[in-house]
């Protein structure tokens, strides 16, 4: 499928600040599953930093922007040619060892209630088909409601108040898989959005299992499914803050707000 | 009850070692003991060195004992102790490279996947990375104890970043400031090079991008730091900047530091904090301390940070019981100093021996330091023994065990006069370009009777180490 992404985050400072600094995972994972036709990341004012392909094979950017400056537009804007194939990281070259995934964090605690989860996996069949299993789980216990939950919502009280957003839904899974002994991370990524319906979110998240035989897998409980052709991967990371597609801090004491808009649609080739 | 080695003192005979200091201290009258010692703590008190060493808490303006009784090796002890020391720095580091690239010790199961890669000092995001000169560990810190003539064991490695070098050095100043005589008297190696070894072993892992004389900062976390007076002690006797997370920022690829001359870019940092610090968009964001973006910058090749994050799983005290197998397998050598026999409580058989046998062991805690959370078998209570049980039993694989080493003892004064009291050794490994080492390190005393924790928190205090010429 051929996807076009545009993808424009705002930063408005009350107060001008006096410089801004920023690490992106901007640029779509190199795998079998997906092809860049073009890609481009642009950031108002800034100053291209260090780059540099990471251990878990994520392209990493950094810029800066010199102030005073009181509004950083960063803009992301491609094409992408993308194939299913099942939620199988296939080709995707990395060095980090999957048990370093086996490591919580706070985000990704699990407690009595995430580790109760994990015994679905424990006592599948396989550990493949416990985690189909397992990201059904979560669907049905986090039900999809946007707002109800904010960006350092742990793992462990989105299944408490059983309401959440596709980060809360990821951080479920692979909180109870970690429980489960299989190493997990977080993805993030885009989504193309409507066609079908339904109400899905562009600017993505789902999590990535490792089985042992097979390698990382892709399971997204926001939508009960491994991601296929309709999915772009941009990187990964122990948990949502992690794996961020944009870090970033500003020296001053203005406070920002931010504004983000995603629009991720086929085209005919 | 295991006689203690004494290393000044056997069998009735002053070992040759301390010839130099059997007059000395055997002369020196009670009231002019009294008045040196009295000079030595008033000389400390002004210099302003109250900080506890690494990781040990306790108050920070609190003031260390120096006892004024040197310890002493021949240049024949230090011969065997710097060849073992140098050997185990270079396998750590070895070490280190292998387990953030292609990891081959571990595919050759000399050290279980687990231990290393589930570590919590393993750190995702260098992987891959091999900083300049293949070292990770620039300043190698070697606990080690006497327990006999030759017999030496190592009882921990610190691959962060070991601090009480100043104390080192300052005992050595004091020394020579109060006893010129004895310098005159005894052949004794100097130790005064070492922040110009410390800065040529900075400056020679500059990264490839600086083609210039390198600039190295030390980046402390600040004075309320225990360890700020040895930061800025370093720095000024290095002549580098002292900065804090705030002095420096990243400007596209390169780190700058804030002058008053402009901005000036910084090639190499000797960093006084944790990872978890040292930057806010790769490690905990809601650190302050830090510079962010530095990580992005550093992985693509703009600066140096010493020692290198991540450097922390080989110090960890489980991995310590591999550090032999690390010297056999990436040096093809046997190790030339021992390491303390350890069980592992994380391993059924072990656990098994331990819980039998803690009025005898020592356990503690894998991450733990300074000598807190620690179990001294032989001389706790019942009760103490019984409830350290429940803890093990809790989390075995958070516990080590050891046997109660004899420690070796050095003449200490005391109230009473001079009494033994036990040592240990931390001699300060530079790994650069080169391995150096000056001869000596910091020794540090138990000053209470029996007491066999050397620890600042624990009543521990320093004294001045010489080594011989031959």
């Amino acid at each position: 499928m051929l996807l076009s992404v545009e993808h424009v985050t705002v930063y408005r400072y009350d107060r001008p600040v006096r410089g801004v600094v920023q690490s992106h995972r901007l640029m779509p994972s190199k795998f079998d599953g997906q092809k860049v036709l073009d890609w481009s990341v642009t950031m108002t004012g800034g100053e291209l930093g260090s780059a540099f392909r990471d251990g878990a094979g994520d392209w990493v950017q950094g810029w800066t922007v010199a102030g005073p400056v009181d509004e950083i537009e960063v803009r992301v804007s491609g094409r992408v040619l993308t194939t299913d194939l099942a939620g199988i990281l296939r080709g995707h070259k990395e060095l980090v060892p999957p048990e370093a995934y086996l490591r919580g964090t706070e985000a990704t605690f699990a407690d009595a209630a995430l580790t109760e989860l994990a015994q679905i996996i424990v006592t599948a069949d396989t550990p493949l088909s416990g985690c189909h299993d397992l990201t059904d789980a979560i669907s049905d216990a986090i039900a999809y409601k946007p707002g109800s939950t904010r960006a350092r919502t742990t793992a462990a009280e989105a299944l408490a108040q059983g309401e959440g957003v596709c980060q809360d839904h990821a951080q479920a899974l692979i909180s109870a898989a970690r429980a489960a002994g299989i190493p997990a991370r977080y993805v993030s990524g885009y989504l193309q959005s409507g066609q079908d319906g339904m109400d899905h979110e562009a600017a993505h998240a789902w999590g990535e299992l490792y089985i042992a035989g097979i390698g990382w897998i892709g399971f997204d409980p926001a939508n009960r499914c491994c991601p296929d052709d309709r999915y772009i991967r941009l990187g990964s990371g122990l948990d949502a803050q992690n794996a961020a597609p944009i870090r970033g801090i500003s020296r001053g004491s203005g406070s920002e707000i931010l504004s983000v808009t995603v629009a991720v649609q086929t085209q005919e080739q | 009850m295991t006689p203690y080695f004494n290393e000044m003192f056997q069998n009735n005979a002053v070992r040759p070692p301390y010839a130099g200091l059997e007059g000395w201290s055997a002369d020196m009258p009670a009231d002019i003991r009294l008045a040196k010692q009295a000079e030595a703590e008033a000389l400390f008190r002004r210099i302003g060195i109250t900080f506890a060493v690494y990781g040990e808490g306790g108050d920070p303006d609190r003031l260390i004992p120096f006892d004024m009784f040197p310890r002493v090796f021949t240049a024949n002890e230090w011969a065997k102790l710097e060849r073992g020391i140098k050997q185990r720095a270079r396998a750590l580091n070895a070490f280190l490279v292998d387990v953030y690239g292609r990891g081959e010790i571990v595919r050759a199961g000399r050290i279980p996947r687990k231990l290393v890669y589930q570590n919590a000092a393993y750190e995702k995001a260098v992987c891959g990375f091999i900083p300049p000169k293949g070292v990770y560990s620039h300043i190698v810190g070697i606990d080690i104890v006497r327990t006999g003539p030759g017999e030496f064991y190592v009882l921990e490695d610190n691959c962060r970043t070991p601090s009480g070098v100043s104390y080192m050095l300052e005992s050595r100043e004091m020394m020579m400031r109060m006893f010129p005589d004895l310098f005159r008297e005894n052949r004794i190696e100097p130790i005064d090079s070492y922040p110009d070894k410390l800065r040529r072993t900075l400056a020679s892992v500059a990264p490839a991008k600086c083609d210039r004389e390198p600039t190295v900062v030390i980046l402390t976390p600040g004075h309320f730091n225990s360890a700020y007076y040895e930061h800025s002690f370093l720095a000024d006797l290095m002549g580098v900047e002292l900065v804090e997370g705030q002095d420096l920022f990243v400007d596209g690829a390169f780190v700058y530091m804030r002058t008053t001359e402009g901005p000036k870019r910084v090639d190499v940092i000797y960093r006084r904090l944790d990872d978890d610090y040292i930057d806010p968009l790769c490690f905990r964001p809601d650190s302050m301390l830090g510079v962010p973006g530095l990580m992005d910058v550093y992985r693509s090749g703009g600066v140096s940070i010493c020692s290198a994050p991540g450097a922390g799983v080989a110090d960890d005290k489980a991995v310590y019981t591999y550090v032999p197998e690390m010297i056999r397998f990436y040096l093809g050598e046997e190790p030339i100093l021992s390491n303390v026999p350890t069980w592992k409580c994380g391993e059924a058989s072990d656990l098994k021996y331990v819980t039998e046998n803690l009025h005898e062991l020592v356990v503690k805690e894998v991450h733990g330091s300074g000598g807190y959370g620690m179990l001294v078998g032989p001389k706790s209570t019942k009760q103490q023994v019984e409830d350290f049980r429940g803890l093990i039993l809790a989390n075995p694989g958070n516990y080590i065990a050891q046997p109660t080493l004899a420690l070796s003892t050095t003449p200490t004064f005391v109230e009473e006069g001079i009494a033994p009291r036990h040592v240990d050794l931390r001699p300060y490994c530079l790994v650069g370009e080169r391995i150096e080492l000056v001869p000596g390190g910091l020794t540090r005393v138990a000053l209470r009777e029996g007491s066999l924790v050397v620890n600042s928190s624990q009543g521990g205090g320093v004294k001045d180490t010489w080594v011989l010429a031959e």
